[in-house]
């Protein structure tokens, strides 16, 4: 009974509403914005969480990846005929990076480099990545069919193989390849599994990380990579052949406690400044885009919390208003009600009733509108967007709170008015 | 609140004892009433009458409860209402009195079942009962058929007949009605007084204001005021009843 009361005195205030229909709208404009506003600002901060914990997943969330990096005068001397760059990672650097730091847990060292391959009768480039068994455990993907590399292949040094998802579907390899051979530049290698792989780049403000593995990859043993292909590498530029000699290209680096992470890191960027005059690495920590990530939700915050909190102040205001003039021009209505018999705290109800369902209609248009903004901002900006049940209920909260607090003034205001008084009232 | 010895004074439902109405107007004091004391028995009928400003008005609020006395006492079956409270006045309204207006007072936005409605809403009828009640009192009143309109669309006559209309819903022991008649025409004026008559037949007791000697010769007590004083009571007395 208490209920179908309510719902009537909702549909009373909804009616009353409606009379001025115009006006009603215009009111509502201020909290449409700032609950729109708010919504847009769950959600932008909600995707950019969500995307950076995505990207994280992707690069290893205890991972420190170190990669070498061809300087820029480096670079510039290749062009020069016949010289060979020398940089980048060491297996030195390997060997004290596992050894000196207690929380280090485990490592993955890959040596990357491009090859022709041939299946059969297909014949493409592929990116060859020689690497250990750490690699498929720091690097987790899923195995599509067959095995990842095991301690043994590494201890007995036989040429095999794990080819991507991606890979296998362009070089026409299937399940049942598994067990057949791949040329490899000039070697033949066993196929003997294939996993899935992530490929591209994780980014964060201006924070860019490469993620470890590309759509197109063909694992080997480190050992049988050393072996068949050595450390120098010839790459044909349209300026003639360009020769580099590098010892590994990635070091992936896994720590054992989340909190230990930058510390592991800030240890090995001073290790390799020791050891390398030049600045031929880069020491990349995926766990530094969720920061950035908080620090474009931080400035999102700030500027669509602004907007919000002065579109609702200013809608309220608007509200508070309205419903003024409203009481003003409604003087005889409240003196009649009184008059018959309505007490002071009904007529309050009354018109709280109606600023309430006011700022709450307002706040659901306001939805819409907020639903609108995040994606326009991904369809602009690419920027990942999530709307969440908080992010629903808490904007609309606001509204319902909007209409109580700025309508109680009002309210109270109508409350005041002396039934005869009200009844002289032309 | 000061009950009353009902024993002897057992019909009266209305009783003012020394009422004063005072209204400080800057440094000057309007004696609105001067000192009333009057008593109406249940089931009367008054008409008050007397010149413009002599403080009609202003009794008929003291008595519907709209207004309060500046001094003095006002009994209301026996109750003292001059101590109550804005919430206990509200309820007595609410659930004892019935308020007719010269301007008729109808809420333009709601419709002729609606406004009739308005008191049992706020007694808290729900609204399947209280559409019904509507319907009854419209037709009591002569207005079946006219539920769904909005007071714009009605006559003066009709106007007056949802306040009747309203001012019946709670069932009310007193109606009160400050120049019901002021804004009709005498043919109209006189089916409304009809109408009131019958009310009182019915048992209810009926209190009005006018200025017209035609519309006061249906009360069968008449009692004329002047300066915010009783100048006269005509017909019938006090104890006629
Ligand atoms: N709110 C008020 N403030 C000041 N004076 C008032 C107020 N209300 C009434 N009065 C004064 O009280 C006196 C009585 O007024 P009241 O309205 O009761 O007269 P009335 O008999 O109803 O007159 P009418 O026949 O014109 O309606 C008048 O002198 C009036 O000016
Ligand atoms: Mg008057």
């Amino acid at each position: 009974m208490r209920q179908t009361r309510f719902a009537r005195n909702i549909w009373l205030g909804i009616e009353n509403l409606l009379l001025h229909k115009l006006r009603s709208f215009l009111t509502m404009l201020g909290v449409v914005f700032g609950v729109g506003s708010v919504v847009a600002m769950l959600s932008v901060g909600e995707g950019a969480s969500k995307e950076a914990l995505e990207q994280i997943r992707k690069l290893g969330s205890n991972n420190i990846i170190v990669s070498s990096v061809k300087s820029a005068e480096e670079e510039a001397l290749s062009t020069t005929h016949s010289h060979m760059s020398i940089y980048g990672l060491l297996y030195e650097d390997h060997r004290r990076i596992a050894e000196s730091f207690s929380h280090v847990k485990q490592t993955a060292p890959a040596k990357i480099m491009r090859k022709d391959s041939r299946l059969g009768e297909k014949e493409m480039e592929l990116r060859v990545v020689g690497t250990i068994p750490q690699w498929f455990e720091l690097v987790p993907r899923e195995v599509v069919a067959g095995r990842v590399l095991l301690p043994l292949d590494v201890a007995q040094k036989t040429p095999v193989a794990i080819l991507t998802e991606y890979g296998a579907r362009k070089i026409l390899a299937t399940e049942s390849t598994i067990g057949q051979t791949i040329r490899i530049g000039g070697d033949q290698f066993e196929v003997i599994g294939i996993v899935k792989s992530e490929s591209g780049q994780a980014q964060a403000g201006n924070i860019q990380i490469q993620i470890p593995d590309q759509e197109v990859d063909v694992y080997i043993p480190m050992e049988v990579a050393r072996r068949y292909f050595g450390d120098i590498f010839t790459k044909r530029t349209s300026s003639g052949d360009e020769r580099e000699k590098v010892e590994l290209h990635q070091i992936i680096v896994e720590v054992d406690e989340g909190d230990k992470v930058e510390a592991v890191a800030a240890g090995i960027k001073r290790m390799m400044e020791q050891f390398h005059k030049k600045k031929d690495y880069a020491v990349s920590v995926p766990l530094a885009l969720r920061k950035q990530a908080e620090a474009t939700k931080r400035r999102f915050n700030i500027v669509l919390g602004s907007i919000a909190g002065i579109s609702l102040l200013v809608g309220g205001i608007g509200i508070m208003n309205i419903m003024l003039a409203s009481v003003t021009e409604r003087t005889r209505e409240i003196g009649i009600r009184r008059a018959i018999g309505a007490k002071r705290r009904q007529i309050v109800y009354q018109f709280l009733i109606e600023t309430t369902v006011l700022s709450t209609t307002g706040g659901i248009i306001g939805l819409g509108v907020g639903a609108l903004i995040p994606f326009l901002i991904t369809y602009f900006s690419g920027m990942i967007t999530v709307m969440t049940w908080k992010g629903i209920l808490l904007p609309l909260s606001i509204s319902v709170t909007i209409g109580i607090l700025f309508g109680l003034y009002p309210a109270m205001h109508a409350a005041k008015v002396e039934p005869i008084v009200a009844l002289r009232h032309e | 609140m000061i009950e009353r010895a009902c024993s002897q004074e057992g019909k009266e439902i209305v009783k003012l004892e020394d009422a004063q109405k005072i209204y400080q107007m800057g440094t000057q004091e309007v004696k609105a009433l001067a000192g009333v004391t009057v008593s109406f028995k249940r089931g009367s009928f008054w008409a008050i009458m007397g010149p413009s400003g002599s403080g009609k008005s202003t009794m008929m609020n003291i008595l519907g409860c709209l207004d309060r006395l500046s001094s003095g006492r006002y009994y209301l079956e026996g109750q003292d209402v001059s101590t109550l409270d804005d919430d206990s006045l509200s309820e007595l309204r609410l659930r004892h009195l019935g308020f007719i207006f010269q301007s008729f007072n109808l809420i333009p936005q709601l419709t002729v079942q609606r406004n009739i409605e308005l008191p049992l809403y706020y007694l808290g009828w729900d609204s399947v009962q209280s559409a019904q009640r509507a319907k009854e009192i419209a037709e009591e009143v002569g207005l079946g058929d006219r539920l769904g309109h909005r007071p714009t669309e009605l006559s003066g006559g009709q106007m007056q007949r949802v306040a009747i209309g309203r001012a019946l819903a709670n069932d009310p022991q007193i109606l009160f009605a400050d120049e019901p008649t002021g804004n009709l025409d005498t043919t109209t004026g006189e089916q409304i007084l009809e109408l009131l008559v019958k009310l009182n037949k019915q048992g209810k007791t009926i209190i009005i204001v006018t200025h017209e000697s035609t519309i006061a010769d249906h009360a069968r007590n008449k009692l004329h005021m002047l300066d915010g004083r009783i100048d006269r009571i005509e017909g019938n007395s006090n104890e006629a009843n």
